[in-house]
Order: C-alpha cells, then sequence, then structure tokens
C-alpha cells in the first residue's frame, strides 16, 4: 500500500491537504451552513434555537416587524437598515481616508533609498502589531474630555488668553471613525507600498524625459501602477471595519451602532442567535458582493498576501 | 535627476502620518508611569523608591518599585498573570498546529495535482474575505449546538458538561491561522524552481530525503516567518477569542475590553506598555530572519 502511495502523486496531494480540509471545513463551512439554517430558524422564550422554515428574520431587517409598541398588527421602523446602510457608510469614508493617508507614506518608503526602507517599514508594523485592544484605549486617553488633545488645547488657549471649554470628542461618531482609520491605515500602507516598488526607476526618468510633470507623472504612471495595491488594502480596510465593534463599543459608546454591535449584541445581550445569524450572513453578502464587484473592476492583486 | 529625490509635500505628508502612527502609543506609555491612580491626568512620575507604597490623595508618592510602580502591581495581579498564560498557551499550541498543517497544505497546492484542489484553494480563501465576526458566530453557533446536543445525549452534568473553553480557542485560532501560513509558505515555494528536487531524485534520493535535504532548507524562511505571522496574529486576536472563550479561558485582549469597560487604572498602560515592548522584540525578530533571507 506504501509503494503504491509513492507512485500516486494525487493521493500524496490529497494526503497533505487533508488536514487543512478538516478545519476548514469542520471549523468554516460547516459554521457557515449552520449558520443558514439558524437564521431561518426561531427564537426560543430562553434564547435558544428552535428550528423551522421561516424568513422572519429577513423580514425583520427590512424593517417590518410584529411587536409593534403601538399595538398595531405591523409596522414598519427602518432602524436595521438604517444601521446596515451607516456601516457602509463608515466602511467607505474610513476607506477613502485611510488611502489619503496612506498613499504619501507608502510613496515615501517606496522611493526611499533600498538600506533604509526596512526601517520605515519596521516603524509601520510596530503599531500594526500593538494589540487592536490597546490601539482603541490609546485614542480612549486622547479624545476623553480630560484627555491629552484637550489638555493641549487647553493649554494653548491658555498662551493666547483664549477661553476654553474641553470639546466633547469621545462618543462622538467622529471618535468612532478616527479609530478606525487610526486601526486600519498599517493595512493600506504595507500593499500600496508592495505596488509601488515594484514600479521601474526608468518609468519615471521616461515620463520626465517626455515633459510630464510631477503632477502629470502622478496621474499617468504612478497611480495606475499602484492600482492593485490599493484594491487590496481597500479589501483589508473595509471588510474588517463592516464586522468591528469594539471600536464603536469603545469610542462611541451607546451613540454609534454598527453591523458588528448589532450581530454581538444578538448573541449575547438580547439572546436572539437566529436573528444574530441572518444579520451576519447579509453582512457576509454585502461584503462579498462589494469585494466581487471592486476586483472585478480593477483586478485582484497579489498584494493582499504581503500584509 | 535623482531617484530619491521627495518633494517638500510628500515629506511633510510622512511625518505627519507617522506623528499620527506613534502618538497615541507614547501618551499610552508614559501614562503607564503616571503617580496619579485614577489615570485621568497626568500628575507626574511617582518619585520615590521606598519600601513601602504610600500614596497622598490620589497620588502615588513612593513605591518599592518607584516609577515602575504599575509594572509591579501588573505582576502581582493574578486576573493579569492568568490571562498572559492562557494567551502564551494559545498562541503557542496553535501556532505549531497552523504552521505544520499550512505548510503541508502549501506543498500540496504548489507540488501536486489532485481532485480536491480548487475547493481547497477556495477553503482557503474565505477566512480572509469574510469579516471576522462572521467566522465567529458561526464557531460559537456550531459549539454552543454541538455542545447542547452531546451534554444532553450523553447526559453530562456539573463539571462533566463540554463547555467553550481553551480547547475551542485553540481549533478556532488554528482555523483561522492556517490560509496565513498557507500563502506565505506558497509564496516561497513559488520562488524556487522545482528542478532543484527533480535533480535530486535523479540523483537517487527518494521523496523524503529529498524533502529533509532540498525543500525543507530551502522553505524554511517561509515557513519561520509564517509561524511568527501566525503567532502574532494569535496574540492580538480579539474577534474570534471574544466568541470562542468560556470561563477560564481569558486571554489578555479579552481582558483589557473587559477592564475598558469598566475602571481604567494605570495598570492596564503598564500591560500596554509590556505589550508593546514585546511586540517590538517579535517584530524585529522578523525583520532580521527576512533580512538574512535576502542576503
Amino acid at each position: 500500500m506504501l509503494k503504491r502511495l509513492r507512485e500516486n502523486k494525487s493521493a500524496q496531494g490529497t494526503l497533505l491537504i487533508l488536514p487543512t480540509l478538516v478545519f476548514m471545513v469542520g471549523l468554516l463551512i460547516i459554521p457557515l451552513l449552520l449558520t443558514l439554517v439558524v437564521s431561518f430558524g426561531q427564537r426560543s422564550p430562553d434564547g435558544n434555537v428552535i428550528y423551522s422554515f421561516s424568513f422572519n428574520n429577513y423580514v425583520r431587517l427590512l424593517g417590518y416587524g410584529t411587536d409593534c409598541s403601538s399595538g398595531a398588527s405591523a409596522c414598519f421602523d427602518p432602524l436595521y437598515a438604517q444601521i446596515m446602510w451607516g456601516s457602509l457608510v463608515l466602511g467607505f469614508n474610513t476607506t477613502v481616508l485611510v488611502i489619503l493617508l496612506a498613499y504619501p507614506l507608502a510613496y515615501f518608503i517606496a522611493r526611499a533609498h533600498p538600506k533604509r526602507r526596512n526601517t520605515y517599514l519596521f516603524l509601520v508594523l510596530i503599531p500594526l502589531w500593538t494589540n487592536f485592544v490597546i490601539r482603541v484605549y490609546a485614542w480612549m486617553m486622547l479624545l476623553r474630555q480630560e484627555g491629552v488633545i484637550n489638555i493641549v488645547l487647553g493649554w494653548f488657549a491658555g498662551l493666547l488668553h483664549i477661553p476654553f471649554t474641553p470639546l466633547n470628542m469621545l462618543y462622538t461618531p467622529g471618535a468612532v471613525l478616527v479609530g478606525m482609520v487610526y486601526e486600519f491605515l498599517p493595512f493600506m500602507i504595507l500593499p500600496i507600498y508592495t505596488s509601488l516598488e515594484k514600479i521601474d526607476n526608468s518609468l519615471y526618468e521616461a515620463a520626465a524625459d517626455l515633459g510630464a510633470n510631477s503632477i502629470r507623472t502622478l496621474l499617468r504612471v504612478t497611480l495606475p501602477l499602484s492600482m492593485p495595491g490599493v484594491v487590496a488594502g481597500t479589501i483589508l480596510v473595509f471588510i474588517p471595519v463592516m464586522g468591528t465593534f469594539i471600536v464603536s463599543d469603545i469610542l462611541g459608546g451607546r451613540q454609534v451602532i454598527l453591523v458588528g454591535n448589532l450581530i454581538q449584541r444578538q448573541f449575547l445581550d438580547a439572546r436572539d442567535p437566529t436573528f444574530g445569524s441572518a444579520v451576519s450572513l447579509i453582512l457576509m453578502i454585502l461584503t462579498l458582493i462589494v469585494t466581487y464587484f471592486y476586483t472585478r473592476k480593477f483586478g485582484f492583486g497579489e498584494e493582499i498576501v504581503v500584509a | 535627476m535623482n531617484p530619491f529625490r521627495r518633494s517638500p509635500f510628500v515629506l511633510t505628508a510622512t511625518m505627519l502620518v507617522y506623528a499620527f502612527l506613534y502618538l497615541p502609543i507614547i501618551v499610552l506609555v508614559l501614562y503607564s508611569f503616571n503617580a496619579s491612580r485614577t489615570n485621568v491626568v497626568f500628575t507626574g512620575f511617582i518619585p520615590k523608591f521606598a519600601d513601602k507604597v504610600l500614596s497622598d490623595g490620589s497620588n502615588v508618592v513612593q513605591s518599592p518599585c518607584g516609577p515602575f510602580h504599575w509594572f509591579c502591581e501588573l505582576a502581582k495581579n493574578t486576573d493579569v498573570t492568568s490571562a498572559a498564560k492562557n494567551t502564551l498557551t494559545i498562541a503557542f499550541i496553535a501556532t505549531v498546529v497552523s504552521t505544520v498543517v499550512g505548510t503541508m497544505a502549501a506543498l500540496a497546492l504548489q507540488r501536486f495535482n489532485f481532485k480536491l484542489k480548487p475547493f481547497s484553494q477556495l477553503s482557503l480563501y474565505i477566512p480572509i474575505v469574510i469579516p471576522e465576526i462572521v467566522m465567529g458566530i458561526g464557531i460559537l453557533t456550531l459549539f454552543s449546538q454541538l455542545f447542547g446536543f452531546l451534554n444532553n445525549v450523553l447526559n453530562l452534568n456539573g463539571d462533566a458538561r463540554l463547555t467553550l473553553g481553551l480547547g475551542t480557542v485553540i481549533v478556532s485560532h488554528i482555523t483561522f491561522m492556517i490560509p496565513f501560513v498557507t500563502l506565505v509558505v506558497q509564496a516561497r515555494l513559488q520562488g524556487f524552481e522545482k528542478a532543484y528536487e527533480e535533480a535530486a531524485m535523479d540523483l537517487g534520493a527518494n521523496e523524503w530525503i529529498t524533502f529533509q535535504r532540498i525543500t525543507f532548507p530551502m522553505i524554511l524562511p517561509g515557513v519561520l516567518s509564517g509561524a511568527l505571522l501566525a503567532f502574532t496574529l494569535s496574540l492580538d486576536d480579539f474577534v474570534i477569542t471574544f466568541f470562542t472563550n468560556g470561563p477560564g479561558s481569558t486571554t489578555l485582549p479579552i481582558y483589557v475590553y473587559g477592564l475598558l469597560r469598566r475602571i481604567i487604572t494605570p495598570q492596564v498602560n503598564a500591560l500596554s506598555t509590556v505589550w508593546i515592548t514585546i511586540v517590538f522584540l517579535a517584530v524585529l525578530m522578523l525583520q532580521l530572519i527576512q533580512n538574512r533571507e535576502q542576503k
């Protein structure tokens, strides 16, 4: 039997992939299918799942409720659609801001002397690997009423003899946006750097020889050639932003509710896993659709591997 | 034309972005030396080393550890030490398993053809393109349904009941880490020709010897950086751990998150400072491995 295995290349390959498939099927594909099944179920009074086949959770997600406060038999409240839309908008805003901040830095590193590039990259990796929760905490210290930003502003105001009342920054949508940008910035810098670094210097020289000024070079050479990095970075930023609940939890207080918070609350506070599963599936489909169209338009670079 | 020429705009923007990346971290570290117990305002360093901890109002004025008072308190905090132990146990086991499994997968995908290849490739991409929370609640649902069923059928009671814990966190971590290890090792395998392996085989080496003497030494840097990446991913993970941990398997990120919703003392900052220092050393190691690889 061992001899037969030795000659059968296909069987060897299957054997090597088998442990991976055990994990992927058991803890990824089966859970996703189970989420689908549970999303059609109903919540039992003690927060368990009653398996059935109803679209109730999806109808509820669209905003049509059956337990209305006014006593009517059916009512419409687009709360969940608003949360979805709000998350999409935040995902979009975060991604745009992150691209604007990441691009110059990535460009700087890619055009730096090769000997120094690793040091500059190293400086990007440190904040990236500092724990996610710790990074949110750092912003809490900066933004709160007695926080560092208010202290500094107050000090400047004192110098200029301007009356100063500390700004309310924590627990606002702005705080969540800043937190998200901070959390995901390194995920954009790395892929953009990778694609910029590949651009041959002679292309810049050619552009200059042909009389292009720096803006024209940027628009016609640099930007188009770095698109794969921007695409990969967008995927690495947009998808997690949609599903993150810590940033909005800590920096947004109860003011900002994103899809991630909605799902988390269904599983922990509200104890309705069936509705939580439905929301989670919709979130997955939403991100897959956005990713699909985005990558079909711009291509799916290998840059994603780097980060 | 100087190829390393920089426009003033790029230079300014770069410095601002680096400042944006580092200011929060610097503040975090500074506050871990704060004399103030409430940690709202930085009231200065703890000035004196002394036998006993002495406070003046809300400020600590002397401590056996001096300015490092909060680090000593941290070491005494059993919640923190047990969370640290859990975090490292999970990261260590999950890294070893996912590195072995992921490297095998990379070899299979890069060197062999088999029926399940397209399916395997697709399944390895899923964890990268779906939000982590979707995977987290999927695994939570699986375990809670499965354990509920088994506890019922096998009539398990009390301590014998199956619950979420270290085991569930470890297998979940392994699952989300495998794709990353596979990607890194695959990239390494792509980098060198199959010809080396074929030459070894032509010279009479069997598959195992070829793997031992040729393939493994060549992919080792890739395997090591894959393992280090997996280790950092595990240490850093919050979402998957949040949904799969149970009593007694709290990790450091989960512990910190719990604190942030209640009271905050400079201990949290001290913990962050220790964490940042460890990360700094780990990333430095990764860089050194990669630098050696490039030479």
